[in-house]
């Protein structure tokens, strides 16, 4: 069964993030990217059902400038056997919007003959959350979001997902095809050895230009960012030296009882 | 006083923390550097990752405790990092020079004694197994060291002499099918947890650095005896005895190398040893300016962070430089190893360098630190005494000078 993992190139998650002067987004000049941290928790997800001889191949692929064959080498890294990179200049962050994400990905999965899309259930620069529902919609696969963990049966042909949810935990079952995305508690992603860092040198990344696989039309932002800015600075907190003057407080200042 | 000290404190968690986190992504490093290959950057950006996560929150703990970290040496293994060096088809990772001083820089940025622990390993052991022993030898003794399930180490130094290892004194006597070794050697780094030793010693004291040979001592031979662990100033993850052989049994088999031939397998070994033990100064220096720097934005005195004070930043330029310096010095030896070129001079460069860097830096970072520097609150108290080692042993930064001072009349010389 061949997997398909879409994996993002994202700020990394130690930044510390700033807003261009202008206010039309965040300022990624000069800043260190990293591969999103679900998508990485998606690659090891799939490399382990490859060990299990679940999976017979993973393809990962990733949207962005050249600099996203970066992530893609790591996925390599990781145990993936091949990658496609899909060439936009378009704004990873903000221009490319999800549903264009999500088309883009069903052209690849069918191109790819994919059985399984594991992906990451959000990216942590526009942390819309929406690429994978999206994407089995599309493709009329049933989805399993949120998966803390997953089982398959026997015949391979099914299987059993555990999903985080705000009630608790929820137990679900499919049959592939199917798209699941991962969250936090998946798994923990291994480190690439370094013998398999260079092995993924040798590993095929293919490249395609967006436009080849949708309409250019299609590739275009629905919404538009009228305005990006920071949250409001956070006031300090006060002491207070009594419960009265905690109610007060809480009453008069901060209006919440 | 109170607040005063709840303040420090306060300072201690987020500068600690900001040190403990100073991950790759918030600031710009030599990973950047766009002459650097694609898989030295994404070489140095795993070991970074593995050092601060694995390694950075315990060094303390290992210091303090005075622990070997087995399970992070296990896991080191695991990624490849215990025999970099070594071919595939001996269970190494099979990569160059420049890998292997990118991840000992990494991985003692974090923990110095995982460093040396790591370079034992790597250049004492696996570089002279995989360089003069034979098949048999290298499947028996390599392949389980390079790929990280057990650990090697190097005995050249003896109590009575250390620069002076042409006077190896530890015997080796001929019986037929095997040697009886007899003698002592002092400093021997990994001696409480390695499996397989390399070991010099003369079968003919008459001939001189001529009669050394090297062995391939198994550590549980009758004969063998570890020392007590010595109580160190610094890299106190690390073991470090005087072993002793007492008639100690090696088979003829285990001969590294053709006899009469151990000083020349020594100065070999060290050459390609003063690479890895750069690297690890280097990383003491890095994650001495790293503690600094962080630190003097965020420390107030007369009003304002001690960053913006000239005799602040005159201490972090010092710093800064030395680390470049001492950094391309160490790219250079190794580019120099993995293009086949002779190294020697420059390998002794980068070693002089960059452990007088680490002293330098580790010794800066205290005083910009001031009174935080001093406790164990802070790391810069360990860097300051995990560096001192650097420019003592793999040469002494005496012998050091003598190396680049010959190597520079032979240059000259027609």
């Amino acid at each position: 069964m061949k997997v398909l993992v879409p994996i993002k190139r994202v700020i990394d998650y130690a930044v510390k993030v700033r807003v261009l002067p202008d206010k039309s987004g965040v300022d990624l000049n000069n800043v260190k990217m990293s591969l999103n941290p679900f998508c990485e928790i998606a690659i090891e997800e799939a490399v382990r059902l490859k060990e299990k001889k679940i999976a017979t191949e993973l393809v990962a692929v990733s949207i962005g400038p050249k600099a996203a064959q970066d992530s893609i080498r790591t996925a390599l890294a990781m145990g993936v056997d091949k990658g496609i990179h899909i060439e936009t200049n378009l704004r990873t962050d903000q221009e490319l919007q999800p549903l264009a994400v999500a088309k883009l990905l069903k052209e690849v999965a069918k191109r790819e003959d994919a059985k399984l899309v594991v992906l990451g259930k959000q990216s942590i620069d526009s942390d819309n959350g929406q690429v994978g529902q999206m994407l089995a919609s599309l493709l009329d696969w049933p989805q399993v979001t949120f998966a803390s963990k997953v089982t398959f049966a026997d015949d391979k042909q099914s299987l059993t997902v555990d999903r985080e949810t705000d009630k608790g935990s929820e137990v679900v079952q499919v049959t592939v095809p199917a798209v699941v995305t991962a969250d936090l508690r998946l798994n923990e992603p291994r480190y690439a050895s370094l013998p398999n860092i260079m092995k993924a040198k040798k590993k095929p990344i293919e490249t395609l230009a967006a436009d080849s696989l949708i309409d250019a039309k299609d590739l275009q932002p629905r919404n538009t960012v009228l305005k990006v800015e920071e949250p409001a600075a956070r006031k300090a907190g006060e002491i207070v030296d009594s419960v009265d003057s905690l109610i007060n407080s809480l009453k008069n200042k901060a209006k919440v009882i | 006083m109170l607040a005063l000290a709840q303040r420090s404190k306060t300072l201690v968690n987020s500068a600690r923390s900001a040190a403990v986190a100073s991950k790759a992504g918030a600031q710009r490093t030599y990973l950047d550097w766009p002459l650097l290959k694609e898989e030295h950057v994404m070489i140095g950006q795993t070991c970074r990752n593995f050092a601060e996560t694995e390694l950075m929150p315990i060094a303390a703990k290992i210091d303090r405790e005075h622990f070997f970290p087995a399970e992070q040496v296990r896991k080191l293994g695991e990624l490849g990092m215990m025999g970099i060096q070594v071919p595939g088809e001996w269970g190494g990772a099979d990569l160059d020079a420049m890998s292997y001083a990118i991840a000992m820089e990494e991985i003692s940025r974090a923990c110095a004694s995982t460093g040396v622990i790591m370079s034992a390993n790597n250049s004492l052991y696996c570089a002279p197994v995989e360089k003069f022993g034979n098949d048999e030898q290298k499947e028996k003794f390599l392949k389980p060291i390079a790929s990280g399930q057990q650990i090697g180490c190097f005995m050249l130094s003896e109590p009575g002499n250390g620069s002076d290892a042409g006077a190896a004194s530890t015997t080796a006597t001929d019986k037929g099918d095997h040697f009886l070794l007899n003698g002592a050697k002092a400093w021997i780094t990994n001696a409480h947890e390695a499996s397989y030793a390399v070991v010099f010693a003369t079968t003919d004291k008459s001939l001189k650095h001529k009669g050394i040979s090297a062995f391939i001592v198994d550590m549980k031979a009758p004969g063998v005896s570890v020392g007590k662990k010595e109580d160190k100033l610094g890299i106190r993850g690390s073991s470090t005895a005087t072993v002793t052989f007492e008639d100690a049994v090696v088979p003829k088999n285990q001969l590294l190398g053709a006899p009469g031939h151990g000083f020349k397998i020594a100065m070999n070994t060290l050459d390609g040893g003063r690479i890895g033990v750069a690297g690890q100064a280097l990383g003491i220096a890095q994650a001495s300016l790293d503690v600094a720097a962080k630190y003097a934005q965020e420390r107030k005195s007369f009003n304002k962070p001690i960053a913006s004070l000239y005799a602040i930043q005159e201490k972090l330029a010092k710093m800064s430089m030395k680390i470049d310096a001492s950094r391309l010095l160490i790219w250079k030896a190794a580019m120099l190893k993995d293009a086949g070129k002779p190294f020697t001079k420059d390998a002794a460069q980068a070693k002089l360098f960059a452990s007088e860097a680490a002293t330098f830096c580790a010794h800066q970072a205290i005083q910009v630190l001031g009174g935080m520097g001093y406790v164990n609150d802070m790391p810069a108290e360990r860097f300051y005494r995990d560096a001192r080692i650097t420019e003592i042993y793999e040469g002494t930064s005496e012998i050091q000078h003598l190396v680049i001072g010959g190597n520079v009349i032979k240059e000259y010389s027609s």
